[in-house]
């Protein structure tokens, strides 16, 4: 076996993945911290006020980012529940369950500042449009999941069938959403695409960019974190945990 | 028939659950009472103008539905899992998602058909106009098995827990928002005069689909959650 497929197995065994993620969780968390520094720089202070909608569009820059955030934490916990539920890996159980809380704050983000963006604009807190209901129904799936997880004692089996819950979710969610475009209203259409032109100016795009990337950063530094919690609180009798303890505590 | 046989086999799972229900079958009562409560509360609630209520009943009846039917899943397994049979249908060697299949229909002949039944008359209570009573049954025949299929699949997740109730309600009605938004689309098109083929088409497409998979899933779910 080549040294990297060897490495990879043996992230997977929990004493290395440990390490591993202590190693690299303050470097993605310093790299977040700078990024979504120069991001809110660059979209508080540097871009323009918008023509039409003045200094208020300007939680774009946490807004978008969220909401960008909130569907891709969903597809790496259906990933990691998919590589879970087959090949029956402890540590993707934990990184599935564990992607499920940050994913659904993400969605809260969105929603709050969705509907705090909404009010100038629209109007309204709240209106029953394609994307803000999708957004919601997503934030239900989320709750779902952690909730089947801790409504189950033994935790592995709670993380399989948490984890094929994700995946009936991840069927489900296109069909949900173009349902909801069914009635669809108010929302604008995507503004910003990876084929074809933006709709943005470039001032506005550089800042919301970083931001993105600075919400992909954090989101694996508070996946690692909270993955090795989980990992010492599932693995607590075991010699390494042990091990782990007494050189912390030297009792 | 062979004895032993597939085809044996699932004639067997659907005439004892059939029988069951029979032999119980003040039990088949609940649903349709509870239903019948919950869209009588409703005038209560919204006052009792017939205009309001004749824009509404489509949905009324709909999601009265949809919950009487939420309550009754947990019936789907629960009794076979305490009395051991359903271990005992995870080791039988004919396909589990057939069997299952099975014990989803029986379910869906217990607790949707009485639904639907009554359906035209909460329908009438609440003043649907009349176009639209054939297109609401219509929406019932094809959504309640699409609602028990999806439900089966996750009612079998929570097969190992107690206290399921809340949970369950928390994990289905999010994915039951397509079926809601299609019966209704069809329906309020109906009254409008409208043309109101598609979203029915739409949802027998979707029981299509769900015919095929749901016993799938709802059998990987059920060896997950009894760890078989």
């Amino acid at each position: 076996m080549n040294t990297l497929a060897l490495w990879f197995h043996k992230l997977g065994s929990p004493p290395t993945f440990y390490r591993f993620a202590g190693a690299l969780r303050p470097w993605l968390l310093a790299l977040a911290l700078l990024a979504g520094a120069i991001g809110l720089y660059g979209g508080l202070v540097l871009a323009p006020a918008d023509y039409q909608q003045g200094d208020a569009y300007r939680i774009i820059f946490i807004h978008v980012p969220s909401a960008w955030m909130s569907l891709f934490v969903y597809a790496c916990m259906a990933v990691a529940g998919f590589v879970a539920l087959v090949w029956r890996i402890k540590l993707a159980e934990i990184v599935a369950m564990e992607c499920a809380p940050i994913g659904a704050t993400f969605t809260f983000i969105t929603l709050v500042t969705g509907s705090l963006w909404g009010k100038p604009m629209w109007g309204t807190w709240w209106t029953w449009d394609a994307r803000l209901t999708s957004e919601l129904v997503l934030l239900f799936l989320y709750l779902g999941v952690i909730g089947l997880y801790y409504a189950i004692e033994d935790r592995r089996k709670a993380a399989r069938a948490a984890a094929f819950l994700a995946l009936v979710g991840i069927v489900n969610l296109p069909i949900v959403h173009f349902s909801v475009v069914w009635w669809n209203t108010l929302h604008q259409g995507s503004t910003v695409r990876i084929l074809g032109p933006s709709h943005i100016a470039p001032s506005m795009l550089w800042p919301l960019l970083t931001m993105a990337l600075a919400a992909k950063f954090y989101f694996g530094a508070s996946l690692l974190g909270r993955a090795r919690v989980a990992l010492l609180a599932q693995e607590g009798g075991k010699d390494w945990v042990r091990a782990l303890a007494q050189a912390e505590g030297g009792a | 028939m062979r004895p032993g046989s597939t085809a044996a086999a699932c004639a067997a799972v659907l005439r004892r659950d059939l029988l069951l229900a029979w032999r119980r079958r003040g039990d088949a009562a609940f649903p349709v009472l509870y239903a019948l409560i919950v869209a009588t509360l409703f005038p209560f609630a919204l006052g009792p103008e017939d205009a309001l209520l004749a824009r509404i009943a489509a949905g009324i009846v709909l999601v009265t539905v949809l919950l009487a039917m939420l309550l009754a899943l947990d019936a789907l397994f629960r009794p076979d899992l305490e009395d051991g049979s359903l271990e005992l249908l995870l080791l039988a060697p004919q396909p589990l998602p057939l069997l299952l299949g099975m014990k989803i229909l029986a379910h869906w002949i217990t607790t949707a058909l009485p639904l639907i039944v009554i359906a035209p008359l909460l329908a009438t209570m609440l003043h649907l106009p009349a176009q639209a009573q054939a297109v609401l049954l219509a929406a019932l025949l094809l959504g309640t098995p699409l609602l028990s299929l999806l439900g089966a699949v996750l009612v079998a997740l929570t097969a190992g827990t107690y206290r399921s109730g809340m949970l369950l309600a928390l994990m289905l009605l999010p994915l039951t928002v397509p079926v809601v938004i299609f019966a209704a689309g069809a329906v309020s098109a109906a009254e409008a005069g409208l043309p109101h083929l598609a979203p029915l088409l739409w949802l027998g497409a979707a029981l299509a689909l769900a015919l095929v998979l749901a016993p799938l899933a709802c059998a990987a779910a059920l060896r997950i959650a009894l760890d078989a």
